[in-house]
């Protein structure tokens, strides 16, 4: 490209970008682009003649990062050099310019009324659309931490008796949490490529980054000094890990017999009573009918064999314990969406028998007939879940509190964060609740736990996993600002920076 | 002329970074590829133009990280801080949104591909208008070919999004309909 750039075209640049570096100072506000006069659309792009048959797209073969390919140095293509003079437009449009805009397409249509008849059964019938309801989109977090002092510790609430204080931060989209035999905490990763260890050395606690360039690794799982981590389809393992955090090795694939579809294709990962590991698959989708590979828990042994289907009918689970008296497995379920605002519900499930059903798609939340699936089917064939946990409330990471620090109330039930709904006007969730357990295992109660994640309709932090540490406190991670929190009671040894 | 004043001005600007090519230096080679007003003349190369703050800066991040593989893009953001992400990220939010592709439309296509966007909520998550809003971009105006592309990529798993509303969403979607979509947005102001 240099080569070919004239001092006038490079000054003609130059000018141009400081006048958008200017205009993202502080003279943005007296000079919005809007109001530059338009140049004469030299670069309006001819018009595509109606698309041919495109051709079959080249999809590369998926790299596994970090392939990082010896780059060459970046060479625009030629043809941006000449910047095209003010052509006669290629379009047939009569003129260019103000007629122009008599071709262009209207907006999408904001009422339903316009659009052509749906499908006969499409589930889309009759639901309006409404301004806020168009508002509607997943939330995706900043993929560069928080600082610390952006936190917003002093906004969460607490019952009587309990602090929160920040456990660490930088710790880029922190998610699934486990603690080593050794005091270090090991934080997984949903969004980014990164699983990250967090150690007390001289009573301060350091953050290092422990694995890069791993595929959505959100599961992690610790027993007898491995550290076993899920990625998307793949679960690996790496021995003796806490004996080298400054240069783990390579982890050991185990296990990839797994769909490799993004759309609910991240893994939570825990370790049984039976020493097994147990992960999801997934739905790969909103709502469809899975193949026999998706919408399930599996078990596989230590050493990756023996692979075996746990629970089916599962829409995506990210969150799952095992009860420490019955042994039974409890895990959260999300509930689709799109349905309504307030149905179904997610979920916390039970499984008491291998290969049980807890009816995704065809029933959700143990009484809603799926309008799509469900013809032709009852709930009642199906396990319903033993708590429902809230609309859209996303109730992910949960564990059974086992620890001692917490008073007697706190006992023998669950922690689960709910990380909050995007497919609902009004949020719902953002939120640590508890789960307090019958004596037949049965639920009690759900009750919010750490509240003020959400302030205005707003997250302004948003859980994903919870921890019971070795010394009774729980740990809280937060996906949004890439920070974990500890909850601590009474004279709970203060965590040490 | 107005550029030799701001010329003038932007000489005093000064962005030091470690690197080789600074962020000053690299921004005339990223107008080049993707266009000095937002619109794209190259082939599968995005408009940028008036593209969210938020969606630039994650994909910005994610091609640093090689999160995403997509050469010149990692070249092209190697070893830039997060500040120069963001600046950029700001910078690219500021171009004018880009020219729709121009032309007699087929109306019967155009109302087809409306009730796709009705059918699969495209105007939700990307707003009313397409023009996006704080995370999911604008897509309203972009390169046809380019939409094609990254519709097909996101649906065949190939193309790994930051999160994957993307590849669930197209589930459903066919690649004729794919086709039918790219159609209408690339002609949408």
């Amino acid at each position: 490209m240099t080569p070919t750039y004239t001092a006038r075209r490079a000054l003609l640049l130059a000018g141009t970008i400081g006048g958008l570096l200017l205009a993202a100072g502080p003279l943005a506000a007296q000079t919005p682009p809007a109001s530059e006069p338009a140049s004469p659309p030299a670069a309006q792009a001819p018009a595509d003649p109606a698309p041919a048959a495109p051709p079959a797209a080249q999809a590369p073969a998926p790299t596994p990062p970090p392939a990082a390919a010896q780059a060459p140095a970046p060479t625009p293509p030629p043809a941006a050099a000449q910047v095209p003079a003010p052509a006669p437009s290629q379009s047939m449009a009569p003129s260019a310019g103000p007629a122009a805009a008599q071709t262009a397409p209207p907006a999408p249509p904001a009422a339903a009324a316009q659009a052509p008849a749906l499908p006969p059964g499409s589930p889309l019938i009759g639901r309006p659309n409404n301004e806020s309801a168009m508002k509607l989109a997943p939330i995706a977090p900043p993929p560069i931490p928080a600082a610390a002092d952006k936190l917003p510790v002093n906004k969460f609430k607490v019952p009587k008796g309990f602090k929160v204080e920040v456990y660490a931060s930088g710790v880029a989209n922190a998610r699934s949490m486990r603690e080593g035999d050794k005091g270090t905490v090991f934080v997984g990763s949903r969004l980014i490529d990164k699983v990250h260890a967090i150690v007390e050395k001289d009573g301060k606690r350091q953050v290092k980054v422990l694995y890069s360039g791993l595929y959505r690794p959100n599961g992690l799982a610790f027993k007898d000094g491995t550290l076993y981590i899920a990625e998307l389809s793949q679960i690996s393992k790496v021995e003796k890990i806490e004996d080298n955090l400054d240069s783990p090795p390579k982890p050991t694939v185990i296990y990839n017999d797994l769909p490799k579809d993004e759309a609910h294709g991240w893994k939570f990962l825990a370790i049984g009573p039976d020493n097994k590991l147990y992960f999801e698959v997934g739905q790969p989708c909103n709502n469809c009918m899975p193949s026999d590979k998706h919408g399930q828990i599996r078990r596989i042994n230590p050493d990756g064999s023996g692979a075996e289907v746990y629970a089916r009918g599962v829409r995506h689970s990210v969150g799952f314990d095992f009860h420490p008296v019955s042994k039974e497995l409890y895990f959260t379920d999300n509930g689709r969406d799109w349905a309504s605002e307030d149905v179904p519900e997610d979920e916390l499930n039970r499984v008491t028998k291998v290969g049980e059903h807890f009816g995704s798609p065809y029933c959700y939340q143990g009484d809603f007939p799926d309008p799509e699936f469900g013809w032709g089917k009852s709930c009642s064939e199906f396990t319903p879940p033993v708590a429902k946990m809230g609309p859209h409330s996303a109730s992910l990471g949960m564990r059974f509190y086992t620890g001692k620090m917490f008073p007697n109330e706190y006992r023998g039930g669950i922690f689960v964060a709910r990380h909050g709904s995007w497919n609902r006007t009004v949020k719902f969730g953002g939120d640590v609740v508890y789960v307090t357990l019958n004596k037949d295992g049965t639920v009690k109660s759900v009750k919010p736990f750490m509240t003020g994640f959400l302030e205005d309709n707003k997250y302004i932090a948003r859980p994903a996993d919870v921890l019971v540490l070795k010394d009774g406190s729980l740990l809280v991670s937060d996906d949004y600002n890439g920070a974990i929190y500890r909850v601590s009671y009474g004279n709970g040894r203060t965590a040490s920076r | 002329m107005r550029s030799g004043i701001v010329a003038a001005a932007f000489a005093g600007l000064t962005i030091v970074t470690a690197n080789a090519q600074s962020l000053q230096e690299r921004v005339p080679m990223c107008l080049a590829c993707h266009g000095e007003q937002g619109t794209s003349q190259n082939e599968n190369t995005p408009s940028l133009g008036a593209q969210t703050a938020p969606y630039s800066l994650i994909q910005l991040y994610l091609f640093r990280e090689k999160q995403r593989a997509a050469e010149p893009m990692n070249e092209m953001t190697k070893g830039l801080s997060d500040d120069d992400l963001r600046t950029l990220s700001d910078l690219i939010a500021k171009l004018p949104p880009p020219q729709p592709v121009v032309g007699t439309l087929d109306n019967a296509r155009v109302a087809a591909a409306q009730a796709l966007v009705q059918q699969h909520r495209c105007n939700f998550c990307h707003a009313p208008n397409l023009a996006g809003q704080e995370n999911v971009p604008r897509i309203a105006g972009q390169r046809e070919d380019y939409l094609v592309k990254t519709m097909r990529e996101y649906k065949s798993n190939t193309r790994h999004g930051y999160d994957a509303s993307m590849a669930e969403v197209l589930q459903p979607v066919t690649d004729a309909q794919i086709v039918e979509l790219a159609y209408y947005i690339a002609r949408l102001k």
